[in-house]
């Protein structure tokens, strides 16, 4: 947070004496002494706008109230926040906010979740005394991931902000002036009409109800309720690792064995694990990438499994599609084959099976309707939820989360290893390819599995593992897609020498994905990522290729990676889509 | 034009200022009965000439102006000479060359042209 | 040597005398003058604004100095026949004195100019604005010449003597804003002149630019040599096209010559110029919005600090002026700081371009030394309230500015007493409202402008203006309630201390100076539903004494066909068609419609 070759500064704040860098704003100089100013558009990830106004504080000497999230400290600095003026004004402003606002929070998806009304709890508004005009606008429904509804909107410009900052897409913008401003994406197009990747990034730093994900757990109740249904389950690797927060629980917090007992008890026939179609994944795209490498195909590869990424490609760079590899992301590899492979081992008629998946991502939605994912000759996925969805429905069904016994994953599908587990953080799918790669090519055993280079939140990394016979393979990775796109520069330029790329749109990966739980910020990222290695760490199996579950199923059905019916079913194609750039 | 210098500066500026000196009413003037009668005996011709010589005199800081009949149409064209301080001398029947005498001998040395005076005020 | 030409003519070309007509006077004058072979001996000269605006379009006929005023293009014959051939004054297009109905001959005998003293304004209106030579003519570009024989420093010393302090309302002290963009790091610095002047009625700066626009870049090159700049933008707003086209002119005259460029005056100083068009924002006039603007960006503001003085223009050190500020900046240089400092008070020094408008008789633009009264501005150069009305109130500093009453008329101008006293300087504008005028309308009409010009970034401005504006309406229409004046008081002292920049925390202070000064007014619209000025329709109501005499004109008249009678009889409006257009009482011949 701050740079300590900043000299420092002495003020005082509310009276006590506080040294801090120079580059501290005054909201962080209080937070250092324990001073909780209220605020509301201001993000620890995002750059500082200071437009909301609620963190505004009194400064001695000055005209006016300064915004402490904005306003840099300086010596002799004298600093209230608890006078009556600000908690004045701050009460008016936010009234002001709900004097535009729908009054529905009662019925709201954000109740009890969303920043204006605990806001507004905290600074005390009882009433709302300016009765008057309100914003008129409608919501954007026409697409399968996110909610966008502008009167719910308090033009914090958070998502603008982090689109902007974070994606480098830019599908907000403000839009009008004044009292008629809307956020939103230009034109007053749809977001399916325009370059959004419906990562989610915005639906998971907005305050309000503005911009939410689709609400998919009707559908899931029904499915559960049909007894002609047989309803399967998986679970991403992520969501274990960040469901436990919406319990209360801390940061990064393990709760495997709870949600798969939760999951249990709300009705799933079976449940199962992603994480094993991740080490699907990873046979399949390790075994392209070789193949790649050995026959001179297009290099550098790139992964596929970010479906905000790869909506990212086919809509701004369809040019570079033939760098993505072919395998499917791990959420259909796992649609096509339990429709298929679970089908047929357990007599089950697959028209009769529900695949429901727990995802950390809004984009998921998106990728399971694309059209071509039908292979089982079936809807491969049927209904995708998020963490936060399934902990609405958790809540719903009246479980007492903290209270449940831990339980184990269905077999087969819910065998996996730790490269399977560690798909959820950047860098995951590159470490857990190179632990398969590595001693299928060169048929050694890897001696240390932990390739830490290519772990950790810095936005690209790079690294090199000598595979022996001369080939060094030269590795990318990179998280959010202002990161990506400087690697797709790269590669237009012809100066990506690399031979495998791995892409996550959401900062730090899917542990921080569109779907996840909220407030995020680099401490929740960190510790949900050293949840994951923990995970890994304590797995049996750490190479994708070890896990047995894996080798049953090649060796019983599938047969050889890349061969035929991987092929057909474990494969897709890419096509440019046509939308507002 | 490339102005160099401050000297450059006041140089365009004393130009200007001559050339827009009628923009002033200076307190040296030369003025032209031009009322009916005035013109009728001649006096545009007489006005051009005075333009003519206080232009190639360069002459700054003096005003050529114009005024109605004053009631002496007999003796038309009228041309009065105002210089600070001192008394207002009108000269009668001017012919057209008569100004340069006029203007270099009264209104640039102050010596009166006395043949052709009429009045003084 | 172009021969002298006895009589100069000078037919006002700024905007307000084009818009009354000089553009067709001008080729008149010359085809009339041609037509009598006088084109040699007279020169037309278009010019800039003379700031009695009100009485256009203006012709001033040297060397006897004779101000015609309201000339029409039939007057042009008579100009040259009776004027230029003869020599007589036109008595009847002479400019008459509102308060004594005389007729003035002379520009400096008129009082609209007399109380004023005309620095920055000094050359509107007498020069050629076209003309760089004429402008040299006036002293021009002495000052430049001077300040780059001096250090920068010494440069910044000079106009920090001066006292001169923002002319576009925050009236920060110039000397010390050059100063810091001075001492700001960074190789690459800006000088960027604001002149998107915006508050409604206000036109200094586009005189300025129209009038005399070497000044603004003479003014600009000198403060680009004291703080290090070899670059500068002008940010004018699109709707003066007049002034664009003359400063692009100025521009392209001032480049040739080599006052601008590289090597200014044979000299190191390298500066250049660049017009930046702007869509008329009201925001755009706050300079951090105005920037972003230029950047090509949402012309939205952000918070300060930084300044643009450490930040600024593409996060370059940048000083930013208004036009009237730069127009002070020559003769300061030239005459040095001592005159300059010698006028006005003590914290107010030099003079300051007003533009009145209004209920007064003289409207237009007045440059007065600081430290007036607002009793001279209004009675002695604005000659007075019009109609023979009474003087109720003064709104000064534009949509930011506050409303102050006659008890305040003798307060001496500057940036501190209108402060104290609920207004502002702002850039200048003075609307002078007399007793027909509803205080809380006013109130209503600026802050329907501030929320329409919100940009709708920070929530109290967006937010909070229009709330005010919702309650201001309600008490106009008799709708109000007794807690809404300290809900008014309540949210603009919200508005006020939150808002992110000085639009929002300016915006509340027509209402709050209107509650200070004139609180019985609002509550009578809220206790009795009566407007005492008259002017909110929804409060007023017209009734038909029985001195009708049933001539039926009134009825001819209303546009909502309200008013029954028989012919001969009296006649009755009926109050729910009524929409109290006030066309009756117009026409009534009897004086039997009352207003109530």
């Amino acid at each position: 947070m701050s740079d300590i070759t900043v000299p420092a500064v002495n003020l005082t704040i509310d009276g006590q004496k506080v040294s801090v860098p120079g580059n501290f704003t005054i909201l962080e100089a209080a937070r250092e002494i324990g001073v909780h100013i209220p605020h509301l558009c201001y993000h620890p990830d995002l750059s500082r706008e200071g437009n909301c106004r609620v963190c505004v504080v009194e400064l001695k000497g000055a005209r006016s109230l300064v915004a402490s999230c904005v306003y840099l400290v300086a010596d002799g600095m004298e600093v209230h926040t608890n006078t009556p003026w600000v908690r004045e004004t701050r009460k008016t402003v936010i009234e002001l906010m709900l004097a535009n606002h729908p009054e529905d929070c009662l019925f709201c998806v954000k109740n009890q979740r969303c920043e204006l009304q605990a806001l507004a709890a905290e600074v005390g508004v009882r009433q709302i005394r300016f009765r008057g005009e309100k914003r008129k606008a409608e919501k954007d429904t026409d697409n399968p991931a996110i909610v966008r509804d502008p009167e719910k909107c308090i033009l914090c410009t958070r998502c603008v902000r982090v689109c902007s900052e974070r994606q480098g897409l830019d599908v907000y913008t403000s839009t009008n002036r004044g009292f008629d401003s809307i956020v939103g994406p230009a034109f007053g197009l749809g977001l399916d009409k325009v370059a959004c990747s419906f990562c989610g990034q915005c639906t998971s730093v907005c305050p309000t109800a503005a911009l939410t994900e689709k609400d998919d757990t009707h559908e899931v109740w029904d499915a559960l309720a049909d007894p002609e249904k047989y309803v399967v389950v998986q679970t991403a690797p992520s969501v274990r690792v960040a469901l436990g927060e919406e319990f209360g629980m801390k940061s990064g917090g393990i709760v495997t064995g709870r949600m798969v007992a939760a999951l249990r008890r709300m009705g799933f026939d079976k449940v199962f694990d992603t994480d094993f179609a991740a080490d699907m994944t990873i046979m399949e795209e390790g075994h392209e990438l070789l193949h790649r490498i050995r026959t001179g195909g297009v290099l550098p590869m790139m992964t596929s499994c970010s479906p905000g990424w790869v909506n990212f490609v086919e809509t701004l760079y369809p040019e570079i599609l033939p760098h993505l590899s072919s395998a499917k992301s791990p959420q259909q590899m796992f649609g096509v084959t339990v429709k298929t492979y679970f089908a047929e081992r357990e007599k089950i008629d697959p028209a009769k099976i529900v695949s429901v998946s727990i995802m950390p991502c809004t984009a998921k939605k998106w990728e399971a309707r694309r059209p071509q994912f039908d292979d089982s000759g079936y809807r491969d996925v049927d209904i995708v939820i998020t963490t936060r969805e399934l902990a609405r429905m958790i809540k719903q069904a009246s479980i007492d989360f903290a209270a449940l016994p831990e339980e184990d994953y269905d077999a087969p599908m819910g065998i996996s290893t730790g490269g399977g587990q560690i798909f959820g953080a950047t860098g995951g799918v590159m470490e857990a390819a190179l632990r398969t790669a590595y001693e299928v090519h060169t048929g050694r055993k890897l001696d240390n599995v932990d390739f830490c280079e290519v772990r950790g939140l810095q936005g690209i990394k790079e690294s090199q593992v000598d595979f022996g016979n001369g080939l060094i393979l030269r590795v990318a990775v990179a998280h959010t897609l202002r990161n990506a796109r400087k690697l797709v520069e790269k590669i237009r330029a012809g100066d990506a020498d690399y031979h495998f790329i791995e892409i996550m749109a959401c900062p730090g990966g899917c542990i921080a994905g569109g779907g996840q739980p909220y407030p995020i910020d680099n401490d929740v990222r960190a510790a949900r990522m050293k949840s994951m290695y923990d995970i890994d760490v304590q797995k049996t199996y750490r190479k994708s290729h070890e896990n047995p579950a894996i080798i049953e199923l090649y060796d019983t059905w599938m047969g050889k990676p890349l061969g035929e019916r991987a092929h057909h079913l474990l494969h897709t194609r890419f096509a440019p889509q046509e939308r507002l750039k | 034009m490339n102005i160099k210098n401050l000297a450059d500066l006041r140089r365009i500026k004393e130009q200007v200022k001559s050339e827009t000196s009628s923009r002033r009413e200076n307190e040296t003037q030369i003025i032209v009965g031009m009322g009916t009668c005035g013109i009728a005996a001649g006096a545009r011709a007489v006005m051009m000439a005075v333009l003519d010589e206080v232009t190639k005199r360069s002459l700054r800081n003096v005003s050529v102006m114009q005024t109605g009949c004053i009631g002496m149409c007999q003796k038309e064209p009228l041309v009065d000479v105002v210089r600070p301080g001192e008394p207002r001398i009108t000269y009668g029947n001017v012919k057209p060359e008569d100004i340069p005498r006029i203007v270099s001998d009264h209104l640039v040395n102050g010596r009166v042209v006395s043949d052709l005076v009429v009045a003084r005020l | 040597m172009e021969k002298l030409a006895r009589a100069h003519v000078l037919v006002c070309g700024g905007t307000g005398c084009s818009s009354s007509g000089s553009k067709i006077i001008i080729p008149a004058l010359r085809e009339k003058l041609q037509a009598k072979g006088m084109e040699d001996e007279v020169r037309v000269v278009e010019t800039g604004c003379h700031g009695l605006c009100e009485m256009g379009p203006l012709v001033i006929v040297y060397p006897e100095g004779v101000f015609y005023v309201r000339v029409k293009p039939e007057d042009v014959d008579e100009i040259v026949e009776t004027h230029l051939v003869k020599g007589r004054t036109i008595t009847r297009l002479l400019y008459r004195e509102a308060t004594t109905l005389e007729t003035v001959p002379g520009y400096d005998k008129i009082a609209f100019y007399k109380k004023q003293k005309r620095y920055a304004l000094a050359n509107c209106g007498h020069i050629n604005p076209e003309s760089l030579e004429e402008y040299i003519g006036a002293d021009g570009y002495e000052g430049l010449a001077k300040a780059l024989d001096m250090t920068p420093e010494a440069v910044i010393e000079e106009i920090k003597a001066s006292g001169l302090r923002g002319r576009g309302g925050g009236g920060f002290p110039t000397g010390l804003k050059w100063q810091f963009t001075r001492a700001a790091s960074g190789d690459k610095k800006y000088v960027i002149c604001n002149a998107d002047e915006g508050d409604p009625g206000a036109f200094m700066d586009r005189s300025v630019l129209e009038g005399d626009p070497h000044r603004i870049i003479e003014g600009m090159a000198v403060c680009g040599y004291a703080i290090g700049s070899d670059e500068g933008y002008i940010y004018c707003r699109a709707e003066y096209p007049l002034a664009i086209k003359r400063l692009r002119n100025a521009i392209a005259q001032a480049r040739e010559a080599g006052l601008l460029g590289e090597g200014i005056l044979s000299g190191k100083f390298n500066f250049d110029l660049h017009i930046k068009e702007g869509a008329g924002a009201f925001v755009c006039g706050e300079e951090t919005a105005l920037m972003a603007s230029i950047e090509g960006r949402r012309g939205m503001p952000r918070p300060r600090p930084p300044f643009p003085a450490n930040s600024g223009l593409w996060g370059k050190p940048t000083n930013i002026n208004n036009v009237e500020t730069f127009a002070n900046v020559p003769s300061i240089m030239r005459d040095g700081a001592g005159y300059f400092a010698s006028q006005g008070t003590e914290t107010s020094k030099g003079t300051k371009v007003f533009a009145l408008t209004g209920k007064i008789n003289n409207t237009g633009l007045a440059e007065v030394p600081m430290g007036i009264t607002m009793r001279e501005i209004i009675y002695e150069i604005g000659g007075g309230i019009s109609d023979g009305r009474n003087f109720k109130a003064v709104q000064i500093g534009g949509p930011s500015g506050g409303c102050l009453p006659e008890s305040l008329l003798d307060l001496p101008i500057d940036y501190e007493s209108l402060t104290r006293a609920g207004a502002m300087m702002g850039s200048g504008g003075l609307v002078v409202m007399d007793e027909t005028t509803c205080m809380v309308d006013v109130a209503r009409y600026f802050l329907n402008f501030t929320q329409d010009e919100s940009c709708g970034k920070c929530t109290p401005c967006r937010e909070g203006t229009k709330r005010m504006l919702e309650i201001l309406n309600r008490i106009c229409e008799g709708m109000g309630k007794e807690e809404d004046i300290p809900l008014l008081e309540n949210l603009a002292k919200s508005i006020k201390g939150a808002s992110l920049c000085a639009l929002g925390q300016t915006a509340p202070n027509p209402v709050l100076s209107t509650l200070s000064f004139f609180r019985d007014e609002y509550e009578a619209h809220i206790r009795e539903h009566r407007c005492p000025a008259g002017a909110c329709a929804a409060l007023i109501g017209y009734t038909i004494t029985d001195k009708c005499r049933g001539c039926g004109l009134c009825k001819k008249a209303c546009p909502a066909g309200a008013i029954s009678g028989e012919t001969k009889n009296v006649h009755v409006i009926d109050k729910k068609t009524c929409v109290r257009c006030g066309e009756c009482q117009a026409k009534c011949p009897f004086n039997a419609i009352d207003k109530s």
